[in-house]
């Protein structure tokens, strides 16, 4: 494994609304390494975008972060002109202040679920990419005659030319055709593939280490959505960052990432590569997950398999295992009470389950 | 652009010449006409040449011709800029009108100022802090605002101002600038009696305005590109003013269209009755009182005028701010 990134660690997130309290997140802990792309699945409601927006330290309102901790591991250019990593916890930090805002967007960007809604309207997208880039991008000054190594300490912002310039170029790298002329649609004038694309294109023009995708093609045709997937693809092997890939999808994420968390009702339930997600699930509500996707020549008259019972009320979770009134492997006396711990079932692989817990 | 700009004009041109005919025909309609009123006023008072200058003055005016008759020569008239003559004050009625509405414009111009320099910045603090304490206090205030109507409130200040300030404040003039020539102190005087028309104005036009502003932008806030550009970085100052205010300002364009301009003719007429106004609201309502045809009709045509450009302006404001209703 490369060096970790983002380090999140038993993630606590509450939703204090009316009617009561909701645990959007309650302990999650996973990492997200440079390089690597970890897919997030779970149904609608597991808390996977409250997450990815505790990442950015913006948990929409009423929600309020309660607990643990997100270590990012941030790498500067020190004094001596080589690459110091600091670790900043992100929760510790102002959320409207000056340091949260650099991260934001500058080092991890995000790109939402709704492309035909995420772009402001009444701007261009050539004017969304600038905004990000003037207010991120740092271009090197070489001092001429100055011929030691640390001639690219100093920074100076990108002007407007220059702006145009790397938008046009982004447009042209995410596959938007004849971006000169792009550059200055408005967002209505652009399809939902195309939109986000333009989304791609300015959380990419920053150089992020890190992006999250929160569902990008949920709201896409199948075929677009191939083609966004490739284009993440190729722009990860380009760049090195890290894909924090969440999904509801199992067909996308296999595709995408190298290591899967699945979570349940605001907890992480298993934890493992991609591989030993589709080939050895341990936990059973992971198993039914991948039971309930429509595979080819499984018996045409057979009916496709669902998770029993419904999701439970938020206000009212159950006791012990949170999935025990829909599991098939439920043992009375023990998953309604015992709540079950992190257990390790293979190489990197973690299942909270009680039918791994040796007692 | 040039196509669609044409188009506009000539149905406002159409519209104009409806609005005209009709407002001339329904103030025509009550039986009798001004010059019934004046006779039975002449005869109370015992004036007995009164029929014959009374026949006279109906010659005079036309009033003796059937209404058809009538709306043509006023509005072949109207054309060429002669508007007719007022029976009341027995002047035409454009000397009456340019006296008027240049103080009728200052006024409505003070009072939009006011109105929308209060009303956006208090708007969109109540949408970003909402229900907070200042929201809940300008929530309050606004709605005492929308519920008081004008002219209670002008009674009100009158009042206060009469009592307790003892100051005269009806009308725009004090007695010794009334007739004077334009003098920096006349300028003074009149900024003195301005401001409580145009506070009157501003407070009950304010009102409605915030709560539209909170409502779009609130609407606007929720919205994903919001978060996206919170997402990227941005200032929170800059996510609420560049990104969403700019969205949510625009259906308020066209209120800025359709009351601006009317207003500067018609004025809160109500309220400057009660204080006094020398500005063209009260002479129209007047005017339609006492069947002073030309004098209301050509009030009728002048606010729906306005009216028009108003509603033209405001179409090409909103296709300037906002690309996605821009003619392709």
């Amino acid at each position: 494994m490369s060096e970790p990134l983002v380090e999140v660690k038993n993630l606590k997130v509450r939703f204090d609304v009316r009617e009561g309290i909701i645990k959007a997140v309650d302990g999650a802990t996973f990492t997200v390494h440079y390089g690597q792309t970890l897919g997030v699945i779970g149904e609608s409601g597991c808390g996977k975008s409250v997450t990815a927006r505790a990442i950015l330290n913006m948990v929409p309102k009423p929600g309020k972060v309660v607990g643990g901790e997100i270590l990012y591991h941030r790498r500067r250019p020190s004094e001596n002109g080589s690459e110091v990593t600091e670790i900043v916890n992100i929760l510790d930090l102002d959320p409207d202040g000056e340091e949260i805002r650099q991260i934001r967007g500058g080092e991890i960007a995000m790109i939402f679920q709704e492309p035909m809604s995420s772009l402001t309207p009444v701007y261009t997208a050539g004017a969304h990419i600038t905004e990000a880039v003037t207010l991120h991008r740092l271009l090197p000054i070489r001092k001429v005659g100055d011929q030691m190594a640390e001639t690219i300490q100093a920074h100076r912002r990108v002007s407007k030319q220059e702006a145009k310039e790397i938008a046009i170029e982004m447009l042209r790298r995410v596959g938007i055709p004849n971006p000169r002329e792009r550059v200055d649609a408005y967002p209505h004038q652009l399809s939902g593939g195309q939109r986000q694309r333009v989304m791609i294109a300015i959380a990419l023009s920053c150089q992020p280490d890190m992006l999250i995708a929160d569902e990008p093609t949920t709201a896409l045709d199948v075929s677009i959505e191939a083609q966004i997937l490739d284009l993440m693809r190729e722009l990860q092997e380009e760049t090195n960052m890290a894909i924090m890939f969440i999904t509801h999808n199992l067909g996308v994420v296999a595709e995408m990432a190298q290591e899967i968390v699945v979570m349940y009702l605001g907890n992480i339930v298993e934890r493992a590569s991609v591989v030993d997600i589709f080939y050895n699930p341990k936990h059973p509500y992971t198993r039914a997950l991948l039971e309930s996707i429509p595979r080819f020549g499984k018996g045409r008259r057979q009916r496709l398999t669902s998770i029993k019972g419904m999701v439970p009320d938020p206000f009212h979770l159950p006791s012990g295992c949170l999935f025990h009134p829909r599991c098939p492997h439920f043992m009375p006396g023990k998953c309604d009470r015992i709540e079950p711990k992190w257990t390790q079932v293979g190489d990197n692989h973690w299942v909270r389950c009680l039918l791994y817990e040796k007692e | 652009m040039l196509a669609y700009l044409a188009r506009r004009i000539t149905y406002a041109l159409i519209m104009v010449v409806l609005v005209s005919f009709v407002g001339f025909l329904i103030i025509d309609l009550p039986p009798g006409d001004f010059l019934t009123q004046k006779l039975a006023e002449l005869q109370s008072r015992g004036d007995r040449s009164a029929e014959l200058r009374i026949a006279e003055y109906r010659a005079r005016y036309g009033l003796d011709k059937p209404l058809l008759t009538r709306y043509w020569i006023w509005a072949t008239h109207f054309i060429t800029g002669d508007f007719g003559e007022s029976f009341q004050y027995e002047r035409p009625v454009s000397d009456l009108l340019s006296q008027r509405l240049m103080m009728t414009a200052v006024l409505a111009i003070a009072t939009l100022a006011i109105t929308w320099l209060v009303a956006i910045p208090i708007g969109v603090y109540s949408a970003v802090h909402q229900y907070s304490l200042g929201d809940q206090i300008f929530t309050t205030i606004s709605f005492i605002g929308l519920g008081m109507p004008g002219f209670l409130l002008a009674l009100i200040i009158l009042f206060f101002a009469a009592v307790i300030l003892k100051q005269d404040i009806g009308g725009l003039f004090s007695r010794q600038y009334q007739d004077a020539p334009w003098s920096i102190g006349k300028v003074i005087d009149l900024l003195k009696h301005l401001w409580i028309p145009a506070l009157i104005g501003s407070v009950t036009g304010a009102a409605g305005l915030i709560r539209i502003m909170r409502g779009n932008l609130l609407d606007t806030l929720g919205q994903p590109f919001v978060e996206a550009a919170r997402a990227r970085g941005l200032p929170n100052r800059t996510v609420v003013w560049k990104h969403a205010v700019r969205v949510a300002i625009n259906p308020l364009i066209v209120i800025l269209g359709s009351e601006a301009l009317p207003s500067i003719i018609g004025g809160n007429a109500l309220v400057a009755m009660v204080l006094n106004l020398p500005t063209t609201g009260p002479l129209f309502v007047q005017a339609l009182q006492t069947q002073d045809m030309y004098l209301a009709g050509t009030g009728l045509v002048f606010y729906t005028i306005f009216l028009l450009i108003g509603n033209l302006l405001a179409d090409l404001a909103l296709a300037w701010a906002d690309p996605r209703i821009r003619l392709g």
